[in-house]
């Protein structure tokens, strides 16, 4: 009897302390967003260079209630997608406006309750601001629910130096090297004169990037899928637009044009910075990543010409407000006005992001942009001009570990370790088992 | 505290009294209830952050658990059944004992050599003594970073130095053994000193007159250490494996950030030096979002790590027994 009792409290008193220790425990992540004069905190979530900062300005100056604070700026997407998850998975800690890139929206489609129906928000009516398949990708598939508004896309072009191009003695301006290269069959005879010329640097940066592009033109031109078609069937081994950009890139390699830098590792940042490629296929956002990859030392000395091929479209993201935010209606007012004609135009004129809105486009302000960075190139009318006419690509539910795995064997024949028929199976093989996951 | 107890409790006196006042009341209450207050903050923190999440992994493992969904259907062992099967899984099983192997031999013979010349009479012993701990107390990011770009294709110091004595660049990140031999280079420089200041530390509880015998007896320095310290050092030796064990199987950080550019936590286009708990990683968020098959993998690292342990405890054992 003595010892239950004396065991009886021992436990209650041990239940209190870890009642007060789990209580300590829960107070840490107290979170008040509402200040005492009323003023909201909005979160937003970015990764690379959104260029918002003077559009939260104004938008700050004309809601003396709303604070926006930003981050992940600079963020590398591959850091910054599975920490949205992360968020969005536990109800817990994402922003109240966040931005998505278009192959991780795919995904999030699947489950469109983690975010807020924008059209709920008014945005129906911005309909007319967006280009019809900027609009649609942002909509679920049954059309119900909109998930995210769109801000950039990536219109594409072929970012080369100046200085390694007359080393090699080919043309500088880049009217004339835009007419070097009309096809990809062209780009790699250009390259094999640069690469006789031993300027101690490489064609390109890596074969993936370019492969990328490739396969986004050849889809845009073909059926308007890549590794599955609209049907959401996976069809990495039989679609020929993929097969195509496969066997164009292998030329590339075969010619020993690519620098084999993996694209985004700390080499190829220090490639930008040592000039040690020619060229890189450039959508619109890449430009600012050049710029700040190789430094304020090579101002001047890059600039911009057409890409070889076709058009397409590589990349842009969407603006949505998760479910779990407390400011769910400041947040879609913002991210609305981050996303209009205007935001879009202050974003381009910041750091580069080329605009989903036809409005914005026409705009002077754009139409007539230039890069200083680039030798002044008229990005305004490069990037612009074949906006509009973007050929969407559709992207299927597991799009993003899809082209990891073709990427990645696009990489492994770029490093010699498979030859490109091996290269072709494991990239047709790890597909369908990265689609299965 | 405790003094503070012993003191209040004495019951000698207490005892005589006709009735225990209530200062007393609380005295023996504290003296009851405090012991399980010491421990409780170890029960409540393994029982939160060890015990908890380790049941949630393993009902999770049981589930199709797509990260954002918000149905998760049960299908049992069926993340375990393909698991079996996955050959990226038993590749990246592979490369963390590869890995492990690599780096702890060196490691631990190099910390035994190193403890060897730090236990002789030398100048400014303390210093060094102290010096080896540096790279441990650096942090992980900071040693992965720059020895990320150590190893470097074209930029890096040590193909410069190769290229100097004739020896062709080797691509640290696309070659599997060289991959491996590059993240142990990471391991080793922080964990050498580590393990060498336990070694030193054991060493010195060896008595001096063994070796005075020995010499007396004709034994050189060699045959001394080998014959005296290496035995009396086993119990350390392998305390000093098990935890090199632990820590080797779990190895994230550096080969993580070895691997900079896209998808990091594939370790490489053909999964060179991707370990265990990056592969976890790599099925349980990005790009898979897979948490139910992420959770699996977690549950065979664990199970694992339990048979590595189990076979060191035979080995103690045995040697234990051996020793006496």
């Amino acid at each position: 009897m003595g010892i239950t009792s004396r065991g009886r409290r021992s436990a209650v008193i041990a239940g209190l302390a870890v009642a007060a220790l789990a209580a300590a425990a829960g107070c840490g992540g107290g979170d008040d967003e509402a200040s005492g004069d009323g003023t909201i905190t909005l979160t937003v979530d970015v990764f690379g260079q959104f260029g918002y900062e003077e559009l939260y300005k104004e938008y700050m100056a004309s809601h003396p209630n709303i604070k926006i604070v930003e981050r992940g700026t600079g963020a590398n997407l591959d850091e910054y997608s599975p920490r949205l998850t992360q968020w969005l998975a536990a109800g817990k800690g994402a922003g109240d406006v966040v931005a998505i890139e278009e192959g991780l929206l795919v995904e999030y489609k699947a489950n469109p309750g983690n975010f807020v129906n924008l059209l709920d928000h008014g945005a129906a009516d911005l309909k007319s601001n967006f280009m019809e398949w900027k609009w649609n990708q942002g909509l679920t598939a049954d059309g119900k629910q909109l998930l995210g508004l769109g801000t950039d896309v990536g219109g594409m072009a072929m970012c080369y130096r100046k200085d390694l191009f007359e080393k090699a003695g080919l043309p500088t301006d880049r009217d004339a090297v835009s007419k070097l290269w009309p096809t990809w069959a062209d780009y790699v005879k250009v390259g094999e004169q640069f690469k006789a010329k031993n300027t101690g640097a490489a064609f390109l940066d890596a074969a993936t990037n370019t492969f990328n592009t490739i396969v986004l033109q050849t889809a845009g031109d073909a059926g308007g899928y890549t590794y599955y078609d609209t049907s959401n069937k996976l069809v990495v081994d039989s679609n020929p637009a993929v097969r195509q950009a496969w066997d164009t890139t292998m030329d590339i390699i075969d010619s020993g044009l690519s620098g084999k830098y993996g694209a985004w590792s700390d080499e190829w940042v220090a490639a930008f910075k040592q000039a040690k490629f020619a060229t890189i296929a450039c959508p619109a956002w890449m430009t600012g990543v050049i710029e700040g990859n190789a430094g304020a030392d090579a101002s001047g000395k890059w600039d911009i010409a057409s890409v070889p091929g076709n058009g397409g479209n590589w990349g842009g993201s969407f603006l949505a407000v998760p479910k779990q935010g407390k400011h769910q209606n400041e947040a879609a007012e913002l991210a609305k006005f981050l996303t209009s004609p205007k935001g879009q135009i202050g974003a381009f004129k910041a750091k580069g992001p080329l605009p989903s809105s036809p409005q914005a486009l026409d705009d002077p302000a754009i139409a007539g942009a230039t890069n200083a960075y680039f030798s002044n190139a008229p990005t305004g009318q490069i990037f612009a001009a074949g906006a509009k006419s973007l050929k969407p690509v559709y992207m299927g539910p597991r799009n993003q570990a899809v082209r990891t795995e073709v990427e990645n064997a696009v990489r492994t024949v770029e490093l010699g370790q498979r030859d490109p028929a091996q290269g072709w199976s494991d990239a047709v093989a790890n597909a369908k088992k990265a689609a299965d996951k | 505290m405790a003094l503070h107890l012993e003191t209040r409790v004495q019951p000698g006196a207490a005892a005589s009294r006709p009735g225990p006042p209530p200062r007393f009341r609380l005295t023996r209450l504290d003296m009851k209830a405090s012991p399980y207050l010491y421990i409780a903050p170890f029960f409540v923190l393994f029982g939160v952050f060890g015990a908890y999440p380790l049941a949630y992994t393993l009902w999770v493992s049981l589930h199709d658990w797509d990260l954002l969904a918000e149905d998760h259907p049960f299908v049992g062992l069926d993340n375990y059944t393909k698991l079996m099967g996955d050959a990226d899984f038993w590749h990246s099983v592979v490369n963390t004992l590869g890995i492990f192997v690599i780096s702890t031999v060196p490691q631990l013979l190099l910390a035994l050599w190193i403890a060897n010349l730090l236990n002789r009479q030398l100048r400014a012993r303390t210093f060094f003594r102290m010096g080896i701990l540096i790279p441990n107390i650096t942090s992980t990011a900071a040693v992965a970073i720059v020895f990320g770009q150590l190893f470097s294709r074209e930029f890096g110091l040590i193909n410069w130095t190769l290229d100097l004595v004739g020896i062709d660049a080797i691509d640290w990140r696309a070659n599997r053994l060289a991959s491996w031999v590059a993240v142990s280079t990471m391991v080793d420089w922080r964990w050498t000193g580590y393990n060498a200041l336990i070694f030193l530390a054991a060493m010195q509880a060896i008595p001096r007159d063994l070796y005075e015998s020995a010499a007396i007896d004709g034994a050189n320095a060699f045959r001394q250490f080998w014959s005296i310290t290496v035995p009396m050092l086993r119990p350390t030796i392998i305390f000093c494996v098990i935890v090199s064990t632990i820590g080797g199987l779990q190895l994230f950080t550096e080969p993580l950030l070895f691997n900079s550019g896209t998808n990091p936590i594939r370790g490489g286009p053909s999964r060179e030096s991707q370990t265990m708990t990056m592969y976890m990683f790599e099925n349980a968020f990005a790009p898979n979002f897979n948490f139910g098959y992420g959770s699996a993998v977690a549950w065979m690292l664990f199970a694992l790590i339990a048979i590595v342990a189990i076979v060191n405890v035979v080995l103690i054992r045995r040697l234990s027994r051996g020793g006496r």
